[in-house]
């Protein structure tokens, strides 16, 4: 039996890279790693260092005398719990509020064909288009009139809509791929549309609604250009406003930004990780047409 | 509430006890986001009502149902990217700055003045416009170059059946999944003349540490390293999807046919290639030349703005020099350079059709 799988592999054998050359590859590659990861150990090491040792030309990895001083420092004496804690409530409610917006717009692209429907979504696509520090000035005024200048709300409505189109585009392609079958059952059956939506489309889009959902809470959890410009009292800042306010104090809180870097990233780096495959996968799903 | 010193307790045990995020500030956001929510379901509410009385009862509209379920996506892309937007071309014709935020007048005049200004005067104090265009620009291309290069090489070495195969490909994706923000940051401080570990290492190989953050020139160099670093990842990702899904057959025709390696990518790979290469290098022109947060963290555009690019330089003119008429302005310019670039690209190359619409 010669299928494709075992004819390409006997030609990679015929062809066969001799040792050396696997070899270069291979320190090709770890080279690469290296340089992508050093960066990144560095930020642990330097968390680690004891105050003393703040400022050392050392490169060791685990510095001497290592220490877990400055995540106590960081939690406890700095505004560290407060920053994350702001940047989880503007996040998620941001998010909450753009999928809702977007789950309802998506399913009436994908199931109706109404007039201005192909505009529609070339029109959201172009809105992509704009960028984000275009609109800074404006939203920023607005916001200063509407007195919701360092405000959960005011950073709220900013993000929300954001990432709307994008959700719109993701959800409306995994629509797409559900069979109408499925809803027009539900319809014969004696359920509203909205019903059908509800019942039907919803718990069936979980993984689309997941990864929009994702996107959307990486951006506003993320965002440091809007957040900069919205936000002055100490006590409203979001993490990567207060991790730059950390950072300019280099001489005395580099360890604790590094700290503060390790406990933000980490959780960052896993549910990327984690993610990177599904939201691949999620994405060329979406691409899919009927 | 925060306790700063407790008479009979050594101050540090007490406030070693208590982290800063209180219950204070637990409620007071759930309450400020529990209002938020119900004002914004009230609108969404009385806006639906409105509409079905309007698309269903009243016109027996065919289509009022998807345009009800459109209507509240609708009104908030309206309201936060459509409004500001159209809002930004206003204040372009405006004379408002931090002596005018509220008593500003607008008018044809001042709109061509703001235009006029953008090009014939320092953006902000040294550099001018056309400087800053040419700087973008240089630093645009060089890093879409660096990212599809360096992103290529990866994909290529990673597009064999070897050992470790996964183990490369998660720690050579980590720059990307690490939040931009705690990268920049923290190039910033190994960037640092005597602590940073360049300059360490620099010297440990017995050369000169560099003037990384100071010199203008070397600050350049230092945030397209970084810029760089950041942008290979998602380059070796999207190249190494597109790779894979090259037929072996392709490669192994070419081969009975006597092509060299160098001949086959030229022949095979680089047009299979290409329907995804596209798509790809139009999102990395937009992303990096508006870069923001690597020049304005590691940076601050500085010195002497001597890495200041376009976006960067709008930001400081409207939120340091608010100079914010002129600062809309000079978005407008800069939106108008990328909305040509792209729809000239987008013509040229075919665009996003081969990706999106197959």
């Amino acid at each position: 039996m010669t299928t494709g799988a075992a004819r390409r592999s006997a030609f990679r054998r015929a062809r066969g890279d001799s040792p050396a050359k696997r070899a270069l590859i291979h320190a090709v590659l770890i080279a690469a790693c290296v340089a992508s990861v050093y960066p990144l150990l560095r930020v642990i090491s330097v968390s680690l260092r004891p105050s003393n040792q703040l400022l050392s030309t050392n490169l060791a990895l685990i510095p001497p005398g290592a220490s877990l001083e400055n995540y106590r420092a960081l939690i406890f004496d700095r505004d560290f719990t407060i920053w994350l804690w702001n940047s989880l409530v503007v996040a998620a409610t941001s998010v909450l509020v753009g999928l809702m917006l977007a789950a309802t717009a998506a399913y009436a692209f994908s199931r109706w064909k109404f007039p201005g429907r192909r505009a529609g979504l070339l029109f959201l696509l172009t809105t992509q288009m704009i960028p984000a520090g275009m609109l800074l000035l404006p939203i920023y005024i607005l916001v200063v009139r509407l007195k919701l200048f360092n405000t959960y709300t005011g950073m709220t409505v900013a993000y929300s809509v954001g990432s709307v189109p994008f959700s719109i585009w993701i959800l409306k392609g995994y629509y797409d791929t559900i069979p109408r079958e499925l809803d027009e059952a539900a319809l014969v059956d004696g359920a509203s549309p909205l019903m059908a939506f509800y019942r039907v489309i919803v718990p069936l889009s979980t993984p689309a609604l997941a990864i929009a959902g994702l996107f959307g809470f990486m951006t506003a959890w993320n965002d440091f250009m809007m957040a900069r410009v919205m936000l002055q009292k100490a006590t409203m800042f979001t993490w990567p406003i207060g991790f730059q306010k950390l950072m300019d104090q280099f001489q005395t809180a580099w360890g604790q930004f590094a700290a503060a870097s390790v406990l933000v990233a980490i959780p960052a780096l896993a549910l990327f990780l984690y993610s990177s495959k599904w939201l691949v996968s999620g994405m060329t799903l979406g691409g899919v047409k009927e | 509430m925060r306790l700063g010193f407790c008479p009979g307790l050594p101050a540090s045990e007490v406030v070693k006890a208590l982290i800063p995020l209180t219950w204070e500030i637990v409620a007071r956001g759930l309450g400020e986001i529990g209002r938020l929510l119900g004002i914004v379901a009230a609108s969404v509410v009385v806006l639906e009502g409105l509409a079905y009385l309007i698309l269903y009862r009243l016109l027996r509209y065919k289509y009022a149902l998807p345009f009800m379920l459109l209507l509240p996506a609708l009104v908030g892309v309206m309201a936060l990217i459509i409004y500001p937007f159209g809002f930004n071309i206003y204040l372009a014709f405006s004379n408002m700055n931090m002596f005018r935020f509220k008593e500003f007048s607008v008018g044809l005049s001042h709109g061509i003045t703001n235009l006029l200004d953008v090009f014939r005067l320092p953006v902000l104090q040294k550099v001018t416009f056309f400087q800053l265009l040419s700087r973008t620009v240089l630093w645009t291309v060089i890093n879409v170059a660096c990212h599809v290069l360096g992103g290529l090489g990866l994909a290529i070495l990673l597009n064999r059946p070897m050992r470790g195969k996964g183990i490369y490909r998660t720690l050579l994706v980590v720059p990307w999944a690490l939040p931009q923000v705690i990268s920049a940051l923290a190039w910033k401080g190994e960037f640092h003349y005597q602590y940073g570990f360049v300059n360490l290492m620099l010297e440990r190989m017995g050369l000169h540490p560099v003037q990384w953050l100071t010199d203008p020139r070397w600050a350049f160099v230092a945030v397209v390293l970084v810029n760089v670093w950041l942008g290979i990842p998602f380059m070796m990702v999207v190249l190494l999807g597109g790779l894979q899904s090259i037929s072996q057959d392709y490669y192994d025709a070419a081969q009975i046919d006597g092509a060299s390696a160098w001949q086959q990518f030229r022949a095979v790979t680089m047009p299979l290639l290409k329907p995804v290469l596209t798509p790809a290098v139009i999102l990395g022109v937009v992303w990096t030349f508006n870069n923001f947060n690597v020049i304005y963290l590691v940076t601050k555009g500085g010195p002497m703005e001597g890495t200041d690019l376009l976006v960067t330089s709008m930001y400081k003119a409207v939120f340091e020099f608010y100079r914010y008429g002129f600062g809309a302005a000079y978005a407008l310019v800069i939106f108008v350079f990328l909305f040509i670039f792209s729809a000239v690209y987008l013509r040229l190359s075919g665009g996003f059709k081969g990706a999106w619409e197959s």
